[in-house]
């Protein structure tokens, strides 16, 4: 048996500009089998558009996206999608379908033609549901959810494709805190038993707390890749976004703290 | 139940095609003049009048009705479903208007040319539906993505300068040309052969199974266009196929009875919350249940007023307006919450 490649995902040299607008510059990145990546970045830094372009969605306009050592272009959409799957940011579902008619389409890749979910269908769009906590929404109406329980409805379906790999933007958008703090721990226990995860995030502390690599962008730029502790500093965070913050260490976790600072103590220190 | 099984799928339709068979014989014995079945009915001897009327006269109507409010129900459906947009309709979109244009440019171009007579107005007018679908998803589109209110908007626009291209074109034609024309607009469903209608039949059914085989991945697509290409979705493939075929269905339909509007809004909206969103159950459900508002919306418009007859458009733009000021007030109040 040969063992299963260290690479999922490789960016090389990847730049992206929408129309004149650049997005992503001269970006190479690679996405190791079993880890949770953070990327990270000011608003604008190009976090959403890197997503995108792993996901096959978009296609640089030069540098190359590998999906499992073959160009991620070559690959085949129904392919894909039983290997990876997005839960991407908001996003609305038009027309009235149920919580469970959404989870199932996750199902899509695995269905041919005019097909109906079959026991087994059903079965892995439970259990999607049960892990995520959304298995009581099954019979609701997707529009009457709150942003909180279809962020974890969209969550559910991506895991009911069964995937390899998980991107995610933003997942903790629209979750309270221990919302959020369940989401990550799934991704945790997801991530013991084989996922490879990716996600965008805001949220410094969450990312130094849950991610083994971060990747630090700002303008395009792929500024620092590595692991929190190392990438996320006062200087680092300074730099990129333009603003004096506190960073220490949590005496509880080890993992860095990273608090804002109100104008008063952020001038303060400047002087 | 949350979700569509195969149970659920063959009871819905199997109850909405006994409702449109009980449909059509109710509609064709209804009219001004009674009909005795025992007459009617009766093959040997001479035709009695019973039977004239009732399978000369009635029957293909009905039955044209049922194909035309089909058709007219399932491109609504396929519409809102390619435009992820409630309030797509062939009428208010202009591609019934495109499609008429088309039909009415070709059959004078066509003239008197006897093999042109045949196939001038349904080929033109498919043309005419194609075009003016893919004219308002340009123009709607709005840096890759559509915009519902600049979509509607685009249709009214679009309506308006169909409408005005046919007034000129009705402006040049000869008086009979003209009445025809007018006739058209009108939307009319009256006396038909049975070969158009198994003609028209065999397009509208065709398109409509053909929509219906595309159904799932309709239902990825409500998910948007990213998120429906990250489901493994061809979504260029399903939306050429959704462009056509719904053309197909428009075209077809406009070409035999004019612009008839509003059915592709309001059954697909009922059925939506009858029997739900799922585009596998609600493109066979809505052409069977479209049948069926069609065919009594046209006993109404042929009876209502004694022996002076309504254009059916007319009966059905009078349900259809109302319903779809609602809807726009339902969807304006979801999209302030």
């Amino acid at each position: 048996m040969t063992e299963a490649p260290h690479t999922l995902l490789s960016l090389a040299h990847v730049t992206f500009r929408y129309r004149a607008v650049p997005a992503l510059n001269d970006v190479s990145l690679d996405l190791t089998r079993g880890e949770i990546l953070g990327i990270l970045g000011p608003n604008g830094s190009g976090k959403s558009t890197m997503l995108r372009i792993m996901s096959g969605v978009l296609h640089p306009q030069s540098g190359t996206v590998d999906w499992l050592g073959s160009p991620l272009s070559r690959v085949p959409r129904t392919v894909l999608a039983r290997q990876m799957a997005v839960v991407p940011q908001g996003g609305t579902i038009e027309f009235p379908f149920s919580v469970m008619e959404v989870v199932l389409m996750g199902r899509a890749p695995h269905l041919g033609g005019f097909a109906f979910e079959g026991d087994q269908d059903v079965q892995v769009a439970e259990a999607a549901m049960r892990r995520t906590g959304t298995l009581d929404l099954a019979h609701r109406c997707i529009h009457e959810l709150s942003g909180g329980e279809r962020q974890r409805v969209i969550l559910a379906r991506a895991l009911a494709q069964v995937p390899q790999a998980l991107l995610l933007d933003e997942p903790g958008a629209f979750l309270d805190i221990r919302h959020a703090v369940e989401l990550y721990d799934l991704l945790r226990d997801l991530q013991a038993e084989g996922m490879t995860i990716a996600t965008v995030l805001h949220d410094l502390n969450l990312a130094a707390l849950y991610c083994d690599r971060v990747a630090l962008l700002k303008a395009g730029r792929l500024v620092r890749l590595g692991p929190p502790a190392e990438v996320i500093s006062y200087a680092t965070v300074r730099d990129v976004y333009e603003t004096e913050v506190y960073v220490d260490t949590n005496d509880i976790t080890g993992a860095v703290n990273v608090l804002p600072l109100s104008r008063v103590y952020r001038e303060r220190l400047k002087r | 139940m949350s979700f569509l099984t195969r149970r659920r799928f063959l009871a819905v339709n199997a109850f909405l095609a006994a409702g449109l068979l009980a449909t059509v014989c109710a509609a064709a014995l209804t009219g001004p003049v009674r009909i005795d079945l025992g007459r009617a009915l009766q093959w040997s001897g001479p035709a009695s009048p019973d039977s004239v009327i009732l399978f000369d006269t009635r029957l293909p109507r009905v039955l044209l009705a049922t194909v035309v409010g089909g058709a007219l129900a399932v491109a609504g459906a396929a519409l809102q479903g390619l435009l992820r947009n409630p309030l797509a309709e062939p009428h208010i979109l202009g591609i019934s208007g495109g499609a008429a244009l088309g039909g009415i440019v070709a059959v004078i171009l066509a003239g008197q040319h006897p093999l042109a007579a045949i196939s001038a107005a349904p080929v033109g007018s498919f043309l005419g539906a194609l075009g003016t679908t893919l004219l308002i998803y340009r123009l709607a589109l709005i840096d890759g993505r559509l915009q519902p209110y600049t979509l509607l908007l685009t249709g009214v626009v679009v309506n308006a300068f169909a409408g005005a291209l046919i007034m000129f074109v009705n402006s040049l034609a000869d008086f009979y040309q003209a009445h025809g024309i007018l006739f058209w607009l009108m939307g009319s469903l009256a006396t038909q052969s049975y070969r158009l209608v198994a003609g028209i039949a065999l397009y509208a059914l065709a398109a409509a199974l053909w929509l219906t085989w595309q159904a799932r991945h309709m239902n990825v697509l409500a998910l948007g266009e990213e998120a429906a290409l990250q489901l493994g979705v061809d979504v260029d493939r399903t939306r050429r196929n959704i462009f056509m075929a719904s053309s197909l269905l428009v075209g077809a339909v406009v070409s035999v009875s004019g612009m008839i509007g509003f059915v592709g809004l309001i059954v697909p909206h009922l059925l939506r919350l009858l029997v739900g969103a799922d585009h596998r159950l609600l493109l066979p459900a809505s052409f069977l249940a479209g049948g069926i508002f069609l065919v009594w919306a046209d006993t109404f418009a042929r009876t209502a007023l004694g022996s002076t007859e309504i254009p059916v458009g007319v009966v059905t733009a009078l349900c259809g307006a109302p319903f779809f000021i609602f809807l726009l007030k339902q969807a304006g109040r979801q999209a302030f919450d």
